[in-house]
Formats: structure tokens, C-alpha cells, sequence
């Protein structure tokens, strides 16, 4: 089998000591970002990014840190779900249903260690997932020429949009101005510059990563200063921690099936933890029925949405892979990182990468073991740590972003630009407009303008050539009707504010 | 109080990272992010000068990115015009683009390239299943209907990639280089891909983003335009041999400040000679998909005089430049 010999290589490369390291201390990392609320993934990410470079990590390192902090952080948020009733990031708002009311009736080591099961299941379950099924999406590369991935990037766009916001009107507005952003710098297609006012600083176009840690990073200061800080405070008391065997064995159906729910909405591009996640736990919930007790605190109404929002993290890599399309706010941000590193995400990486997608899968398997390591013998050190108060965690790891992109770059030009995107930001959310389309317009918009022109040129000028073969229709479809779907599935979807898986 | 201790830290930590920068010894900027070419050109080159003791301490490398190469140009003409121990990375992307005048118009001669030590060469591909078979084939069914081809590249419009079929197509005898369709993609695997998949007919980019495809039997290389047949590819034929006389690569070299000494510019030719002669750089270029291609000091200034001025009225044909 061709996958273990990869698989081997893979390991090779992931058992190296640095590399594992790497792998343990993202991990770690990412679990306290991940229980700290209004540190979701994506901004953990993002922070962590400059760092990477100052370290001089290179691709394989720094790509193996980065996702063992995102399936940290996705771990790490049902720990404050749990504990406090605020989830430590947007997938984890289900857990809250259930985790916090089992947590008050005294079982809050259970709840713990059982959604840190769950977690790993879902995780193991999509690691495996994209063993098995990338290499075979990655075939997909040949049929995929400028009219196709236009479509694709309209997908991108359009289902993002429906689910990152209550408002369609918002996220197309907010993608739109990612799209205007994108289009600052040197055009692609005739070598000259557009709205750079002359200078030079803004011929590259407007960095991803400054416009990802002001959106985010920068914003949350903002916040914060205008909240005064409240302090987080503990809820429910902790006790012995021990392993409910009883509840894990009851939940192994529900765990199943989460993870394959979960799994399908990472892989569509745009979906989503949180998504996976709301869908695994209303699939349990009408499965259960009425007398299911979904809400008053049942195992099963935890270990679903734990399964479902780690096996969508697992999911949201494969199109973030295969076709350079992120599946989710996160992925999104770890595109920036491999486009920053010189990868082009895409079809062809796993025939000219195979070091750097084999090794990640080796180190996500290896980062889901220690996951579950810490997460369950070890769960109270994540505990303390929420106790650290909020203005000294916030200011220092805004300085942390900005020494390190100040060190990427050596330029004071993208730490003013960081800040304006972080007054943007603050704006955006005081509306209501939803950020993630905005990172995923500056991030996709010039390809998609690329795609277009692109076609342009092959076919002449003519615009049938964008709905030209059976892949085009589909997607095209699929666009449109994940944009407006959502309208009318509003009712029943209660949808959060806003996406940071 | 303590927000206070906070900014006074960040401050200091900013400063103190800034000014590592600022070291004594020589320093190579690479106008670009890690990772790329002109990255490794700066390091290989920085780190063989001093394994073999062409320079007594080690030099710094720093990373300059923006504008294309355009933020380093600016500031070495506008701020370092006379510093001898400054070398900056370039490639033919560098002479491509002051060609254009895509740094803000600066021009070559406002810096002094003193050499190039390797060079990828240029290669024009098509699919392995391509009703092409010769170089000849292709360029003459280009001359007779140019709506039917579309090349693909990794630059973009304008770039280098877009210049190599647009010599060969002149040297084929057409006359209205305009009607060449060209799409520029997001580097030159990507440019493979979609003529593999045969969205576009043909590829035009360098040997060593082909090496894998070639090995892999997708593609078939019509033509690689060096001098002569390049080691280890014996089977794939010259532009030239195939009566286009075109020679085009993307070398990789460096320029330093126009302000400095003859003996100075002399000093770092002497230098970049030394390196092109070492065992170090025939490994790195092995392990890179590089040729070899030496030329220092004067011949080299010369070379890329000629090379503006051929793109620049190939540029202002098609439309690039006024």
C-alpha cells in the first residue's frame, strides 16, 4: 500500500526530537488558547504565525507546530465551556449545552474527560479520514483549470458567508471589502500597480498575516480596553478527576457518528468546526428524541459536539490542502502561513511536497495521542490557567504579534497598517459584519480576479466559457444555493455571532 | 503602572531586534521573504563566502520584502549608495522589472551588478499526450493561428516567463507579438498542471520546475534555451540547435551599491568569482536544479545592459510600458 510507505516517510520526518517538540509544545500552547475565552484557534493561529519565522522554522516545522496549536485549541475549548458556561472558542459553543449543566450536578471531571475522549475520536477519525481521501482529491488537480477554480472560489465565498453571520447582506459586504483589499498592489495580469498611491510599501499588495493579527489580535485589545476587563471567574468546583468508562462505552455510537457528520462539514469548503459541531449535536439530538434529555446535561449531548468540531478541524485541512481552498476561519489563516512560506497549497503538493503533507499527518497523529495525554490525566493545569487575568495575557501576546511580524517584514509601515486593521476590525464587530470574510476575500480575491482574467484570456473573452464543463455547473450551483439556503434554514439554525473556529 | 513596564519592554525588544541588523561585518539583503530564490541566493552565497574564507566574517543576512525587490532597490540607491560592504540578491525577475519601470522609476544603472554564478534555464513544455513534438511544430502552428495556443508561465504578464515565447515567436518570424496569449499563474507548477490538464497548450519557465513532471513522464520539454545541451538532460535539444536563436535563463546573482570604488566592485567580483569556483556551490546548485552560468565584473554590467534594453522594447511592444 502506497499510503504506509508515505506513511513511513511521514513518520521519519515527525519522530525527529525537534519535530516532536514542536508537536508537544503546539499542542500544549494551543490547549490553553483553546480554553481561554475569546482566544479561539483562528487568532491563536494567527499570533503564533510571526513567531514561527523568528524562530527560522522551516516549512515542515512550522506547519507541524501551527496545526498541533489548532487541534489543541480545538480541544482546548470545551474547557471553559465546561467550567465556566463561556465557550473558549466558536466550535465549542455546543458543549456548553450540556457540558456546563452536567458540570453544576457535580460531574464536571466527567464531563472533562469524556468530551476529551470524544475530542480525540473525532480527531483520530479525520486524521485518518485525510489519509485515506487526499491523496485521491489530490488527483483532482488536472480537471481543475481558470473557469473551474473561479467557481470554486465563488463556493468559497458564498457558503462562508451563510455561515459566519445571521446576515447574508453583512458577509457578502464584508467579503467584498477583503476582495477591494485584495486588490491593492501589482496586477497580475498587466504588471501594474493599483491603488498603492505610489508607494512602495503596498506594491506587494496588503500582507494576509497583518491584516490577520490586526483583524483579530489587535481588535480583541480593543475590546478589552473598552470592557475594563472583566475578570473570569470560576463557576463549578473541580474535584477528583477519574475516567467514566461507563459514559464512554455509551457514547461510541454517538462518537461514531458525530465524527462523520463533523468530518463532511470540515471538508466543504467554508463549513467549518463550528458547523460540524451544530450538526453532529442536532443530528444526536433528534436521533435521541424527546426523552433523550438533550440539555439538561447527558454524556451524549457532550462527547457529539466534541466529536463532530475535532473531526471538522481534521476535514477542514483536506481542501485547504488539495485545492488551496480553506475550509474553515483557521485553515484559512494556515493557508496565509503556506503561502508566506513559498507553498502553494494545491493539487500538485503532494506530488512536490510529500515530505512536508506526510509529516503533518504523522504529527497529527502524534499530536491527537498527546492530546489526550494532557487533556485527560493533566486537565488541571489547563484549569489554573484560566485564572490568569485578561489584561496581562492580552497585552502580551499583542506584543508577542508585533515583534514578530515587525521581524518578518523589518518594515514600521506593517505595524501602522496592523493597527488600522485593528481599528477595522473593532468597526466591523461593533456592526456586526463578520471578519472571517474579510481575511478570506484578502486571501482568495486576487486569485479569484486571476482565475477570471485568466479564462478571459484562453477563451477570448467569452463568458460561457466560465459554465464550460460539468464541474463549473455544479460548483456554480452549489455556490448559489449555499448562499441563499441559509435564509430559510435561518429559523432553525440559531446561529452564533460569530465564526473563529 | 504596569502597562507602562509593558511598552517600555515591547519598545526595547523592537529596538533590540532592529538593530541586529546593524552589525559590522558585510550584509546581503534578499528583497524578499524567506524562502525564495533571492533568499537562497543570499544565504548560499553569504554562508560559502565564508566557509572558504573569501570574507573573515560571517555576513548577515537580512530579508527586505515589498515591491517586488522594488523596497530594497530604493532604499540601497536612496540610502546606502556608498556602503562597500552591502551585496543584494538579484536574479533576471531584478533586470526584468527596472526594464519596466515597476520600481517606481529607478533605473539598472543607478546600481552596479557585479556577477551571476548560476542559472536556471528556461525550458518551453508541453504535455506529454501534445500533438507537438518539436519546438518548431508548436511556434509554427503559434505563427499561423495565435488564438490556438495559450502558454502558461509562473510571472506574471510581462514577466520573464511571458518574454521567453515572445523572443522565440519573434525569431519565428511574427510579426504582431500582441496576439500571443499568455496567462501567468501562481508559479511554474501550477503553470505545468493546467497545460498537463490542457486548459493552456503550452508551458514557458525554468528546468527546475520541471525536473519532477519530467521524471514523472507527464511532459515533454520541446526545448531548453541555453547554449548548449544542459549535463544530465542530454536528450533535450537547444532552442538554437532547432534555429531559434534564443538564450534564456533566470540567473541568479548579485549587485551592490553604484557609489563604491572601482576597487571594491572589483573586490566583490574577485569574491563571487571564488565562490562560482568552489565545490560547496557546484553542490548547492546540483541540489537546486541550477546550471552553471559565471560571469563577473564588467562582462556582467555589459550583459544586463543588452538584456534591459531587449525587454524593454519587447515590454513597450506588447504593451507592458508606455
Amino acid at each position: 500500500m502506497e499510503v504506509f510507505t508515505n506513511l513511513a516517510m511521514g513518520f521519519a520526518v515527525a519522530l525527529t526530537p525537534y519535530t516532536l517538540m514542536l508537536a508537544v509544545v503546539g499542542c500544549f500552547i494551543g490547549t490553553i488558547i483553546g480554553a481561554l475565552p475569546g482566544l479561539g484557534p483562528s487568532n491563536g493561529v494567527a499570533i503564533l504565525i510571526p513567531i514561527t519565522f523568528s524562530m527560522g522554522l522551516d516549512a515542515t516545522s512550522s506547519l507541524v507546530l501551527m496545526t498541533a496549536v489548532y487541534y489543541g485549541a480545538m480541544y482546548g475549548g470545551r474547557i471553559s465551556s465546561i467550567l465556566l458556561n463561556i465557550p473558549g472558542d466558536e466550535p465549542a459553543l455546543m458543549t456548553t449545552l450540556d457540558g456546563y449543566p452536567m458540570a453544576k450536578a457535580g460531574r464536571a471531571g466527567d464531563a472533562l474527560v469524556l468530551s476529551g475522549f470524544a475530542s480525540f475520536y473525532g480527531a483520530m477519525f479525520a486524521t485518518l479520514g485525510l489519509m485515506f481521501l487526499a491523496p485521491m482529491l489530490a488527483r483532482v488537480a488536472y480537471v481543475f483549470g481558470p473557469a473551474e477554480y473561479f467557481a470554486l472560489y465563488l463556493l468559497a465565498f458564498t457558503t462562508l458567508g451563510g455561515m459566519a453571520s445571521n446576515n447574508q447582506a453583512k458577509s457578502a459586504l464584508a467579503a467584498c471589502l477583503g476582495i477591494g483589499i485584495a486588490m491593492i498592489g501589482v496586477d497580475n495580469s498587466s504588471g501594474l500597480p493599483r491603488l498603492t498611491g505610489g508607494n512602495l510599501h503596498l506594491y506587494d499588495g496588503v500582507d494576509f498575516l497583518v491584516a490577520i493579527v490586526g483583524l483579530f489580535a489587535v481588535a480583541e485589545v480593543f475590546f478589552f480596553i473598552e470592557s475594563h476587563g472583566k475578570n473570569s471567574s470560576m463557576g463549578v468546583k473541580l474535584d477528583k478527576v477519574r475516567i467514566p468508562w461507563k459514559d464512554i462505552y455509551d457514547t461510541r455510537w454517538t462518537m461514531f457518528r458525530s465524527s462523520i457528520v463533523g468530518f463532511i462539514a470540515g471538508i466543504l469548503p467554508g463549513a467549518g468546526a463550528s458547523l460540524g459541531s451544530f450538526m453532529s449535536y442536532m443530528s444526536e439530538k433528534s436521533i435521541a428524541g424527546k426523552d433523550g434529555g438533550f440539555g439538561t446535561g447527558v454524556p451524549k449531548g457532550v462527547a457529539a459536539p466534541e466529536a463532530g468540531n475535532n473531526a471538522a478541524a481534521g476535514g477542514a485541512l483536506i481542501p485547504m490542502l488539495t485545492l488551496g481552498v480553506p475550509g474553515s476561519g483557521t485553515t484559512a489563516v494556515l493557508l496565509a502561513l503556506l503561502m508566506t512560506l513559498n507553498i502553494t497549497p494545491g493539487p500538485t503538493l503532494f506530488t512536490e511536497r510529500p515530505e512536508l503533507v506526510w509529516g503533518l499527518i504523522a504529527s497529527l497523529l502524534i499530536a491527537n495521542i498527546v492530546l489526550l495525554l494532557m487533556n485527560v490525566p493533566m486537565v488541571k493545569i489547563f484549569v489554573k490557567i484560566l485564572m490568569v487575568p485578561p489584561w496581562i495575557l492580552l497585552p502580551g501576546v499583542t506584543m508577542i504579534s508585533f515583534v514578530g511580524i515587525y521581524s518578518l517584514s523589518g518594515s514600521y509601515f506593517d505595524l501602522l497598517l496592523m493597527i488600522a486593521f485593528g481599528a477595522l476590525g473593532y468597526v466591523l464587530r461593533k456592526l456586526d459584519i463578520p471578519t472571517v470574510p474579510v481575511i478570506l476575500g484578502i486571501l482568495l480575491g486576487g486569485h479569484m480576479e486571476d482565475a477570471l482574467r485568466r479564462a478571459m484570456v484562453i477563451s477570448d473573452g467569452d463568458f460561457m466559457y466560465l459554465l464550460s464543463s460539468p464541474i463549473t455547473i455544479g460548483l456554480w450551483i452549489a455556490a448559489i444555493a449555499g448562499f441563499i439556503a441559509p435564509m430559510f434554514l435561518r429559523k432553525f439554525l440559531k446561529k452564533p455571532q460569530r465564526v473563529t473556529d | 503602572m504596569k502597562t507602562r513596564i509593558f511598552k517600555v519592554l515591547m519598545t526595547g525588544m523592537v529596538l533590540g531586534l532592529g538593530g541586529t541588523g546593524v552589525a559590522t561585518a558585510a550584509e546581503c539583503i534578499a528583497p524578499a521573504n524567506p524562502g525564495g530564490g533571492w533568499d537562497f541566493t543570499c544565504r548560499q552565497i553569504s554562508k560559502i563566502m565564508y566557509d572558504i574564507g573569501a570574507v573573515d566574517k560571517p555576513i548577515q543576512v537580512t530579508n527586505m520584502s515589498g515591491g517586488g525587490g522594488g523596497l530594497a532597490f530604493n532604499h540601497v540607491v536612496g540610502e546606502r549608495d556608498d556602503d562597500a560592504d552591502l551585496i543584494i540578491a538579484a536574479s533576471s525577475a531584478t533586470s526584468t522589472r527596472l526594464a519596466q519601470n515597476a520600481y517606481a522609476g529607478m533605473t539598472a544603472d543607478q546600481v552596479r551588478f557585479v556577477g551571476a554564478i548560476g542559472i536556471d534555464p528556461g525550458v518551453i513544455v508541453v504535455g506529454a499526450d501534445s500533438p507537438f513534438k518539436t519546438l518548431s511544430d508548436l511556434l509554427d502552428a503559434v505563427v499561423a493561428d495565435p488564438s490556438s495556443v495559450t502558454f502558461a508561465g509562473g510571472s506574471a504578464v510581462g514577466g520573464f516567463d511571458h518574454m521567453k515565447p515572445l523572443m522565440l515567436l519573434q525569431r519565428a518570424g511574427l510579426t504582431d507579438i500582441t496576439k500571443i496569449k499568455y496567462i501567468g499563474l501562481d508559479g511554474g507548477g501550477d503553470a505545468i498542471t493546467q497545460t498537463i490538464g490542457g486548459f493552456t497548450q503550452a508551458m514557458t519557465g525554468d528546468m527546475s520546475e520541471v525536473v519532477g513532471f519530467l521524471a514523472a513522464g507527464d511532459i515533454r520539454v520541446l526545448a531548453v534555451l541555453t547554449d548548449e545541451r544542459v549535463a544530465g538532460f542530454d536528450d533535450i535539444p537547444t532552442a538554437i540547435e532547432q534555429g531559434y536563436d534564443v538564450v534564456a535563463g533566470n540567473w541568479r546573482g548579485l549587485y551592490i551599491p553604484r557609489g563604491v570604488s572601482d576597487e571594491t566592485f572589483e573586490m566583490w567580483a574577485g569574491r563571487l568569482q571564488q565562490v562560482a569556483d568552489s565545490d560547496e556551490w557546484a553542490e548547492a546548485m546540483t541540489a537546486n536544479g541550477l546550471a552553471p552560468f559565471t560571469m563577473v565584473g564588467n562582462d556582467f554590467q555589459g550583459y544586463i545592459d543588452n538584456l534591459v534594453v531587449e525587454i524593454r522594447q519587447m515590454s513597450k511592444d506588447i504593451g507592458v510600458i508606455q
